[in-house]
């Protein structure tokens, strides 16, 4: 039954999901259960996009992998699914950009047609693989928002919060586009210093209307760096990532001290492009 | 080359509702004992205790008892067992102890045979060990005074040993070293830390069930459906305490012993 009054939203959590893990799952849910408790929402869907290969973090195994890994991660989920899209796309694609991405998708009607995954049969799932086109929007500026679209809002932990602070990993008119025309679902710990931050930044200060903070009640640590460096130690990591997961990371052998070294001294993509925009523009 | 000691090792609490905490409790007890090089582990077994524990809000023990069997179904080591939760009456925990040790060297004698499906050979050359694993906010349990009797405490670190898995908010070694009984024992105590900090408490679970909300990726799918099927921990249950949600420390509990593996 639908609720007129009630904002649609579409939660979309960007990240290298490498891999993922039952803690990126429980952001879906709590955030969620946190929209939906507010009475002004109804989250109707949920999306992982996992990043590009093009990104150059180290120890970033392919895309190929991590998006299986979600998708079998999402297998038993009734609204979170996969999207493949960034993570087809030749060159890194700004976060801002998925969302524009997505966010345009549904502007346009967007519910897909639904298709074969190559990998994994699923009739009644939406599923998009091969068969993305691989283009990024060419418009500069959101057009107004068609009422009754659903809103597309980035989903994320602290940290990326936190990272809005780094040195020329996001373009500022990126930060005040994210939080100004999409909105910011974020899960943090109790007792963190989330509401701190946005207090001390004028951007995210303006549009702090737009940043939900949901308290995640239960430390939850299990970070894939932990995951990964688990693996290499031989140790379990039974019940810390979904069963399916477990098993292709085996069966596939995935991660090891050779594929941690990947990327070694590459610099990561955002460092490298913003970096390169400021050295051939000095005035910007 | 020294065989390694086969171990078996049993966990005992509530499992009100089990969660993939209490599961994790067991993939790193027997990572680290492998790690050590001495030991082999070759099961683990999940008692959960009696209805007659009364502990607020225990859902009945059959629905507990089909939860844990629900969790274990892709588990190939830990198994659930009943023999606690059949007795009529509460009984301390030194007691399942000895009852499943009894059966564990019952079931490796040459008579019957080994059916655990392990690398171990029929005939162990040294004998299994049967060791109780628990968080440490057991251990500090320890120190609450008329909560255990000494001399089963010593037994229990004596006789059979402890696995103990770090939580949050506890300091392990600093019970060992306030406790006399322990120091003397501490050999056969093994503390595990837990790399990945994962509080999920049963309690949260229940509180969050009885509000509403989503519990998945906490507990395993199946036995989410389950307690769902049995409208089990909602706000109307019968049976229910007041749904309010426990946001830290559960108050103590009459009884003789707690079943702190539930508790927050």
């Amino acid at each position: 039954m639908e609720d007129p009054e009630k904002t649609e939203v579409v939660l979309l959590a960007c990240g290298s999901f490498n891999p993922i893990t039952n803690m990126h799952l429980r952001l879906f849910e709590l955030a969620r259960d946190y929209m939906n408790g507010t009475g002004k929402y109804r989250v109707i869907k949920g999306i992982i996009s996992p990043v590009g290969d093009a990104y150059k973090k180290k120890g970033l195994i392919s895309a190929h992998h991590r998006v299986i890994m979600a998708e079998l991660a999402t297998k038993h989920s009734s609204w979170v699914e996969v999207d493949s899209w960034e993570s087809l796309q030749k060159e890194w694609t700004e976060t801002e950009k998925v969302l524009r991405h997505h966010q345009e998708k549904l502007e346009a009607g967007g519910c897909d047609r639904q298709q074969d995954s190559p990998v994994l049969e699923r009739p009644g799932r939406k599923r998009k693989w091969a068969e993305q086109r691989p283009e990024v929007s060419q418009k500069k500026s959101l057009e107004p928002r068609t009422k009754g679209v659903p809103e597309v809002k980035l989903l994320c932990g602290a940290d990326i919060l936190e990272s809005f602070g780094v040195p020329n990993l996001w373009k500022s008119e990126d930060i005040a586009k994210i939080v100004g025309d999409y909105g910011l679902v974020c899960v943090t710990r109790v007792g963190n210093d989330a509401q701190k931050f946005i207090y001390e930044s004028d951007v995210l200060w303006k549009h702090r209307a737009n940043i939900h903070l949901v308290n995640e009640w239960i430390t939850n640590d299990i970070s894939s760096t932990k995951i990964r460096r688990a693996l290499r130690r031989g140790q379990s990591i039974r019940y810390l990532v979904p069963d399916l997961v477990g098993e292709y990371i085996e069966k596939h052998s995935l991660y090891s001290p050779e594929s941690e070294e990947r990327n070694v001294g590459v610099v990561l993509a955002p460092l490298q492009r913003n970096t390169a925009d400021i050295n051939s523009n000095p005035t910007a | 080359m020294k065989s390694r000691v086969p171990v078996v090792l049993l966990a005992c609490g509530s499992f009100n509702p089990i969660t993939n905490m209490h599961l994790r409790l067991f993939e790193v007890a027997r990572d680290h004992l492998h790690q050590t090089g001495m030991y082999q582990v070759i099961g683990g077994i999940i008692s959960p205790v009696n209805d007659n524990y009364k502990k607020k809000d225990l859902a009945a023990a059959h629905h507990r008892v089909a939860m844990v069997r629900l969790a274990l179904q892709m588990s190939n080591w830990i198994r659930v067992d009943t023999w606690e939760c059949e007795q009529a009456q509460w009984m301390e925990t030194v007691k399942v102890l000895r009852h499943h040790h009894h059966q564990l060297l019952r079931s490796l004698s040459p008579e019957e045979g080994l059916d655990q499906g392990t690398a171990v050979s029929p005939v162990p050359a040294a004998a299994p060990e049967l060791k109780f694993l628990c968080g440490a906010d057991l251990l500090k349990t320890f120190q609450t005074p008329n909560l255990w009797k000494d001399e089963h405490i010593q037994e229990i670190v004596e006789k059979f040993g402890l696995v103990c898995v770090g939580r949050a908010g506890h300091d392990p070694k600093e019970y060992i070293m306030g406790s006399p009984i322990l120091r003397r024992y501490q050999h056969n105590i093994h503390l595990v830390r837990e790399p990945v900090q994962n509080e999920i408490s049963a309690t949260y679970i229940r509180s969050a069930l009885g509000q509403g909300q989503s519990v998945k990726y906490l507990l395993p799918d199946a036995v989410i459906a389950y307690i769902k099927n049995h409208n089990l921990y909602s706000r109307d249950s019968p049976g229910k305490g007041n749904g309010t949600r426990n946001s830290g420390a559960e108050t103590g509990q009459g009884g003789p012993a707690t079943a702190p593996l539930s508790s927050p």
